[in-house]
C-alpha cells in the first residue's frame, strides 16, 4: 500500500510539532524516520496510524484519503516503543486479540493455527502460554510484531522498535526485521533516533529536524551527500572547522578546499574522523596531539589546530602517541556548508 | 573478628529507637485497641443470649437492613462514577481536567455534616427543589433516597482515588494498542483496561463500602432519625446509647466493628495481590511468577 503525506501540520497546544511535511512511501518500501528527540518523527508516525489527527494537510493510503479514518478502521499494524503487550494475556492471547475483535469472523481453529504460524514467523514457537512478564525484552518485541501482523495490516508502523534493547539484541533483531520485511513485502515505516539503525535497516531514510524534513534518500545518498551541516553532524561523528570562503574556495591556514556554490564569507568545513591522515611533516592543517582514546579496532586521536579548534581522527591501533606532538592533518572528502 | 565501630545511622541510637517504638505501641493500644476491646466486652457483658436478643430487636434489624440497602445502592453507583471519572481524567485531554481532579477530592476535605446540611437546602421543604418535589410527591429527605445521596457524596472520591494513580502510571499505550488492533471502546475497556485495574478497583470498592456503612454525620442530618424507618446502623447505635441502653448500643456497634474487620481482612488480602500499589504496566496484572512455569 502506497502512503502519501501531503503538507501535514500538527500543533500541540502552543508547540508546533510538525510543519508541513510531505512524503511519498512506495508500496513495499521500508522507510526510516530519523531525527533527534523533538523532531516530530513519532508524531508523524502516530498521524499515519490514526492515533493523532493532523491540524492541516492530508494522508493518503493508496488513492483513499485516510486523514479522518480512525485508527480502528485504518488497517495499520502498530508496534509501540514499550511494546504495550497486554500483561494479563498470554503471548498466544496477545497475538490472537486482533483476530478475536475483528469484524471478519474467524473460527477458533483458524485463529489458533494463525497464531502458531505467526509464532513460527517470529521464532517464538512454544512460548504461547507464557505471560509477557515471563519473556525477555527481545521476545516481547517479537510478540508485539506478531500481534501487529496478525490483523493483516496494510501498513506496518514501528515506534523506536529497538529502543529499549541491549546493543547485541538490537543488531540481531534489526537484521531479522529486514528479513521479515523482505518475506512479507509489507509497506513499513519506522521511527528511530539511532542513525546506525536507520542506515542498517531502511531502503530510504527520511531525516527530520524541528518538525521538517531536511533530507530524504537511500542510506548511500544521505551518507555520501549530506544536504546540510545538520545531516552531516547527525549521521555520525564529524569534525567542524571555521573557514573563510572567497571565490568558491574555503581556506584555513594555508590549505584551500573546493566550496562550490558557497557564498563568500565565513563558513564551516566538515569531515569524518576516518577521513584524516596524520603527517609528521609535509602540508595540511597544523595541529598538536592532545590525547588518545583506545578502541577495539583503532585509536581515536584528539588534537588541536594551531588556532585552537579541536579535531578528532581515527588512526591505526599502532599509532604512536606522544603528547604535544606537532604535525599536519590531511583531509579527504571535505564538505563545506554555510555557517 | 575485629570489632567494627561505626557511628549509628541518624536516629538509630538504641534509646531513641526503643522510646519511639514504645510510644507508638502505647498510643495504638490506648487509641485503637482499647476502645475496640471495650465494644466486644460490653456487647457480651450480659451473655450471648442477651446479645442475640438485642440484635433481634426489630428496630436494630431494620437499621441493619437500612445500612445494607444504602450500601447496595450507593456503592455500585459510586463505583461506576469512580471508573468513569478515572477513565476520563487519565485517558482523555479536555479543558477542566485538573479542576475535575480537585473537585472529586472535595468530599474528603469537607465535613460530612456540611454535606448533610447542603442536601437539606437543596431538597428540604424550604430548599431549592423542595416545593417541586413535594407537589410531585417525591420524598427524598427523611427517607432512603436522602440517605443514599448523602452517603454517595461522602464516598464519591474513594474509587476514583484508587484508580487514577494506577491508570496514570499505566498510560494509554494498552488502550491505543487494543484500538489499533480493531477493538471497540467497550471491548477495550472490558478486555484490556478492566483486567489491569481490577484489584485496585476492588480495593476502592471495599473502602467505599466500609465508609458508606459507617457514615454518620451527613446521614444524621438528612435521615431524620425515625426509629425503625430511617435509622441506619450508626444512627441507631447513637439512639440506643442515648436511651441508656448501653448493651444494645455496644451490640449494634460490635456488628459495625465486625463489618470493619471483615473489610480490613479483604483489604489486606487485596494489598497482597498488589492492589492499591502503583506498578509498572508490564508487571501488573495476574501473571504468575516465572518460577511457576519454568521447568
Amino acid at each position: 500500500m502506497k502512503i502519501r503525506l501531503d503538507t501535514v501540520v500538527k500543533t500541540f497546544d502552543t508547540f508546533r510539532a510538525v510543519h508541513g511535511v510531505s512524503l511519498d512511501i512506495e508500496s513495499g518500501e521500508l522507510v526510516a524516520l530519523l531525527g533527534p528527540s523533538g523532531s516530530g518523527k513519532t508524531t508523524i508516525l502516530r498521524m499515519v496510524a490514526g492515533l493523532e489527527f493532523p491540524d492541516g494537510g492530508a494522508i493518503y493510503f493508496g488513492d483513499e484519503n485516510a486523514t479522518d479514518i480512525e485508527v480502528r478502521h485504518r488497517g495499520v499494524g502498530f508496534v509501540f516503543q514499550h511494546y504495550a503487550l497486554f500483561p494479563h494475556m498470554t503471548v498466544g492471547e496477545n497475538i490472537a486479540f486482533g483476530m478475536k475483535v475483528s469484524k471478519t469472523r474467524r473460527s477458533a481453529a483458524e485463529i489458533s493455527s494463525r497464531v502458531e504460524h505467526l509464532l513460527r514467523l517470529v521464532q517464538l514457537e512454544g512460548l504461547q502460554d507464557r505471560f509477557p512478564a515471563q519473556i525477555s525484552g527481545g521476545q516481547r518485541q517479537r510478540v508485539a510484531l506478531a500481534r501487529a501482523l496478525a490483523v493483516d495490516p496494510k501498513v506496518l508502523l514501528l515506534d523506536e522498535p529497538f529502543g529499549a534493547l541491549d546493543a547485541n539484541v538490537r543488531r540481531d533483531l534489526r537484521r531479522w526485521l529486514r528479513k521479515i520485511h523482505d518475506e512479507l513485502g509489507i509497506t513499513t515505516l519506522f521511527v528511530t533516533h539511532d542513525q546506525a539503525e536507520a542506515l542498517d535497516l531502511a531502503d530510504r531514510v527520511v531525516i527530520l529536524d524541528k518538525g521538517k524534513i531536511v533530507q530524504t534518500g537511500t542510506p548511500e545518498e544521505v551518507c555520501r551527500a549530506p544536504a546540510s551541516a545538520f545531516v552531516m553532524n547527525f549521521l555520525g561523528d564529524a569534525n567542524r572547522l571555521k573557514v573563510t570562503v572567497s571565490g568558491e574556495k574555503a581556506q584555513i591556514q594555508n590549505v584551500t578546499f573546493d566550496a562550490p556554490d558557497i557564498a563568500d564569507g565565513p563558513a564551516e568545513l566538515f569531515f569524518r574522523p576516518a577521513d584524516v591522515t596524520w603527517r609528521e611533516d609535509g602540508h595540511g592543517i597544523q595541529a598538536t596531539i592532545a590525547r588518545v582514546i583506545d578502541r577495539p579496532d583503532s585509536r581515536r586521536v584528539l588534537a588541536l589546530t594551531v588556532d585552537g579548534q579541536p579535531i578528532e581522527f581515527d588512526a591505526a591501533p599502532e599509532f604512536p602517541f606522544r603528547a604535544d606532538a606537532h604535525g599536519f592533518v590531511e583531509i579527504r572528502r571535505p564538505r563545506v556548508y554555510p555557517a | 573478628m575485629a570489632k567494627t565501630r561505626r557511628p549509628p545511622r541518624i536516629g538509630d541510637a538504641p534509646v531513641f529507637r526503643n522510646t519511639m517504638i514504645a510510644v507508638v505501641l502505647a498510643l495504638v493500644a490506648l487509641i485503637i485497641i482499647a476502645p475496640l476491646a471495650v465494644i466486644g466486652y460490653e456487647a457480651f457483658s450480659k451473655g450471648i443470649a442477651y446479645f442475640g436478643k438485642t440484635i433481634a430487636n426489630s428496630d436494630t434489624r431494620h437499621a441493619i437492613l437500612m445500612t445494607a440497602m444504602t450500601a447496595l445502592i450507593a456503592v455500585p453507583i459510586n463505583t461506576a462514577f469512580g471508573v468513569a471519572a478515572a477513565w476520563a481524567i487519565t485517558k482523555f485531554d479536555f479543558p477542566g481536567r485538573r479542576l475535575l481532579l480537585i473537585v472529586i477530592e472535595i468530599p474528603f476535605s469537607v465535613s460530612p455534616i456540611v454535606a448533610g446540611v447542603a442536601y437539606l437546602f437543596v431538597y428540604g421543604l424550604q430548599g431549592l427543589f423542595g416545593e417541586a418535589l413535594q407537589s410531585a410527591d417525591v420524598k427524598i429527605l427523611f427517607a432512603l433516597p436522602g440517605i443514599v445521596l448523602a452517603s454517595m457524596f461522602v464516598t464519591a472520591p474513594f474509587v476514583a482515588r484508587e484508580l487514577i494513580p494506577l491508570m496514570q502510571a499505566q498510560g494509554r499505550d494498552l488502550e491505543e494498542a487494543a484500538t489499533s488492533l480493531g477493538a471497540s471502546g467497550w471491548r477495550t475497556f472490558f478486555f484490556v483496561t478492566l483486567p489491569n485495574i481490577k484489584w485496585a478497583l476492588l480495593y476502592g470498592v471495599i473502602l467505599c463500602n466500609s465508609r458508606v456503612m459507617g457514615e454518620f454525620g451527613a446521614v444524621s442530618v438528612v435521615s431524620g432519625n425515625i426509629r425503625g424507618q430511617t435509622n441506619t446502623l450508626p444512627l441507631h447505635i447513637e439512639l440506643l446509647y442515648h436511651d441508656y441502653n448501653a448493651v444494645g448500643a455496644f451490640a449494634a456497634a460490635s456488628i459495625l466493628a465486625a463489618l470493619a474487620v471483615v473489610t480490613l481482612i479483604a483489604k489486606v488480602a487485596l494489598e497482597r495481590r498488589g492492589a492499591g500499589r502503583v506498578r509498572r504496566p508490564s508487571l501488573a496484572g495476574t501473571a504468575p511468577d516465572i518460577s511457576e512455569t519454568t521447568p
